[in-house]
């Protein structure tokens, strides 16, 4: 009996906390903190723990506060689907999601349209999800592969004073072996006829640890460019490869997945002038002050290393979670400020965002990231990017401005692409209200 | 005590031959059906569904597959994953450039395909065995997938080499909740398991547990080897087949052939070894053990409020120790610790 009662009682009591913690916005995170990306996940996730936590020592938005849950997914699909079924409907529902991982969000990506949760993917995962009419719940926010690779194009081009230029240069376009180095070779393609320029496609295969051949063949074919489309380990090897085949590191230009120092640090001295893409620029801003005053002083800090603040992963990691309360705030200012906001509230904000200078200067965090404004037919609400380089120590921009490539073409493809899953998958394109 | 056999006297061929002889066998079997077909339903939540029974269900699927091949034909095979990618895409493909055929029968056409497959990659079987086989049948793995990656036509030329399995729609009902595509594995699971557990029991699955047992002795009595063999080959990776399909459809919804790792391959293969080979039952408690217990130790230190990163070493650390006790206490696997247990009840309460 006694049992009995102790059981209702605590019954109760969870109960109790349970609609305290109703004025809680929810927000899981699929995270991975093992295996082999381990260093992006805890980066990236650390990032968006620290603003939340930032978020909530200022009081919330708009006084609800953020709670978060955690899922390891070890970067694999089948347990970040796994991961993203259990926390779903946990807390009274899910706000959003961003797996991180190209893998996880086309696993989840039908679930999410069914289950009315927005799911972001920060320069990663399905380009043609940029049309809101037929991915209305998928947010490819601030840029995309297929922009990526366009400004790429752009920016290799004013090295020479215009894409035109280009005309009879070597291109080669070195990948990693799967889903995420395939995904920018629409764009490549297309603009490498239209600009005239040769593209040499050269695949390695996962995990890339070995790329002695690649590299032999890249010293063959003496291109002028090399497009370093890499991920995890690849990318140290490839430039210490590029050093020992004599390979100058200032003519390689990695993806931006290939630029963060856990991919230069490995390298050492051959990394010095390496050149990557990144939708960041790299620095300090009053918001990265914050939370380690705010944050880390106050022993909330996520990372273990309070000397990774402000590193890549974790500034983006700050960037998601900008973006993801911003949407959550926009949301507030429709369906009623201070209250908890449900899946398909934060849909409408995530497609109704307008992050400009004004708010970033708000915020803090003034050029970390290029303005974001959105639509029903773009959902990505951005597309431009900065060259960035490694000094040897630290990464550095070195294109002042944002740079954007053709973004015509990639609209144009962008098109083609989503009606051909439209058709597929029986959608009709539509925007939602 | 609760296995007696004395008393269950058979006066008929039939009643001798039955697929459960033993009357608590039959009973229990009608229990697990009618708990899995009408119960589960009536209590579980879409989490369990989508995200523990489907998956277990699939690859349960897929572990029978792969031990009519190693556990009763005997032939070491690494190539699970890549018959599993076989039926995924190929059904893909069938739905795609057939517009109105059935889903079903996109799967048992997916099904063949891994079949066809599989009697090619079966070939080196036939002068070839044991580890040196398994490692003839990685080129199966490796083959495939990189014939998925490398041919667009494949994945109908999206970019990055993903697909997006259709819609299933069967006589207008459109299988879209979780429970529904549960359901739907189940029985094409169940159908699939008891034409297994009657396939073993005819002359074919004879031929094959003769050849596992000594294929030279096997010959001298009779047995084709040639046809045997590839026979084997060719309905095992039909199951595989249809699991990958399942796995396509009915779970993940896109793949992209990456899925179908060497790592898959290897994952099916501990769960015949785990669970037991050369047992149907054995293939669902492998399948059990592999899928569900790794979920269920993450929920236990999820519980606990470990830090994330604590919890998947935890994971890791007693799964392993729990795979080495299992296999030190029972080598052959949880299908014979059942049926231990089965033989201690009947001699209850002096057993041997």
């Amino acid at each position: 009996m006694k049992l009995i009662k102790s059981i209702l009682l605590g019954a109760a009591l969870a109960g109790s906390i349970g609609a305290a913690a109703a004025q809680e916005q929810y927000i899981p995170l699929p995270s991975y903190r093992v295996g082999p990306y381990a260093a992006g996940g805890s980066g990236f996730y650390g990032g968006a723990i620290d603003y939340f936590n930032l978020v909530n020592a200022n009081g919330g938005i708009n006084g609800v506060k953020i709670k978060w849950e955690e899922c390891e997914t070890e970067y694999n699909a089948s347990r970040g689907v796994e991961c993203y079924e259990r926390m779903k409907s946990k807390n009274g529902g899910a706000a959003l999601v961003d797996p991180l991982s190209t893998g996880i969000a086309y696993g989840i990506l039908d679930r999410v349209a069914t289950d009315k949760i927005p799911m972001t993917m920060l320069g990663y995962g399905r380009s043609d999800a940029a049309n809101g009419k037929v991915f209305p719940y998928v947010f490819p926010l601030i840029t995309s592969y297929w922009n990526q690779a366009a400004a790429m194009v752009a920016y290799l081009g004013s090295l020479n004073g215009g894409a035109e230029k280009l005309k009879g240069k070597k291109i080669v376009h070195l990948y990693h072996d799967s889903a995420f180095g395939k995904e920018p070779m629409p764009v490549l393609d297309a603009e490498a006829q239209k600009y005239g320029f040769e593209l040499i496609k050269i695949p390695v295969a996962h995990p890339g640890n070995e790329q002695q051949s690649q590299w032999l063949q890249i010293r063959q074919a003496k291109p002028d460019y090399v497009i370093l489309w890499g991920w995890g380990v690849m990318n140290a090897v490839a430039i210490k490869t590029a050093q020992r085949n004599g390979f100058p590191r200032e003519k390689i230009l990695g993806v931006w997945w290939a630029g963060s120092e856990e991919d230069t640090v490995p390298a050492g001295d051959a990394a010095k002038g390496y050149t990557t893409m990144t939708f960041n620029t790299p620095g300090n801003y009053p918001v990265l002050d914050d939370i380690r005053k705010k944050v880390y002083d106050a022993g909330k800090g996520n990372l273990d290393d309070k000397g990774r603040i402000g590193s890549v992963y974790h500034m983006r990691g700050v960037t998601a979670a900008i973006l993801w309360t911003e949407a959550i705030r926009k949301a507030q200012e429709k369906f009623g400020k201070g209250k908890v906001m449900s899946g398909e509230q934060v849909r409408w904000g995530f497609e109704n965002l307008d992050v400009n200078e004004a708010r970033q200067k708000a915020l803090g965090a003034l050029g970390m990231f290029p303005p974001v404004k959105t639509s029903c037919d773009d959902h990505e609400g951005s597309g431009a990017v900065k060259v960035q380089q490694w000094t040897g120590s630290k990464w550095v921009p070195i294109t002042p401005n944002w740079v954007t490539g053709d973004k015509a073409l990639t609209r144009r493809l962008l098109e083609e692409s989503s009606a051909k899953y439209a058709t597929e998958k029986n959608i009709k394109p539509a925007c939602a209200s | 005590m609760f296995y007696r056999e004395a008393g269950q006297f058979k006066i008929t061929y039939q009643a001798d031959s039955q697929i459960f002889p033993i009357r608590q066998d039959r009973v229990g079997i009608a229990l697990v059906l009618a708990i899995a077909f009408l119960g589960v339903p009536l209590v579980a939540s879409p989490y369990l569904f989508s995200a523990v029974l489907i998956p277990f269900l699939i690859f349960a699927l897929a572990a029978l597959g792969l031990n009519i091949l190693t556990g009763y034909a005997g032939q070491l095979s690494l190539g699970t994953a890549a018959f599993m990618a076989v039926g995924a895409f190929a059904s893909y493909n069938f739905m795609l450039r057939i517009p109105g055929i059935p889903v079903l029968l996109a799967f048992v056409l997916g099904g063949l395909c891994a079949a066809m497959v599989g009697i090619v990659f079966g070939l080196p079987s036939l002068r070839i065995r044991g580890f040196y086989l398994a490692a003839a049948t990685l080129a199966t793995q490796f083959f495939v997938v990189w014939c998925l990656t490398k041919i667009g036509w494949f994945t109908n030329n999206s970019s990055s080499g993903v697909i997006t399995a259709q819609k299933i729609v069967i006589l207008g009902y459109e299988f879209d909740t979780p429970a529904s595509k549960y359901l739907l594995t189940l029985c094409i699971v169940c159908v699939m398991a008891v034409l297994l557990k009657n396939m073993i029991r005819t002359n074919v699955g004879r031929s094959w547990m003769a050849v596992r047992d000594m294929d030279v002795a096997a010959e001298v009595i009779g047995f084709r080897l040639m046809r045997t063999k590839l026979l084997a080959f060719a309905v095992s990776s039909f199951y595989c087949g249809v699991a990958g399909a399942l796995y396509a459809f009915a779970y993940l919804g896109t793949v992209e052939p990456e899925a179908y790792s060497l790592d898959l391959s290897f994952r099916i293969l501990f769960m015949i070894i785990i669970g037991g080979v050369g047992s149907v039952i054995g293939a669902f408690f492998g399948s059990a053990f592999i899928v569900l217990l790794p979920i269920f130790l993450n929920i236990i230190a999820h519980s606990l409020a470990l830090p994330t990163s604590v919890a998947s070493n935890l994971e890791l650390m007693v799964f392993g120790a729990l795979i080495i006790f299992f296999l030190i206490v029972e080598p052959h696997g949880l299908a014979r610790l059942w049926q231990i247990a089965k033989e201690k009840l009947r001699l209850w309460p002096f057993p041997h």
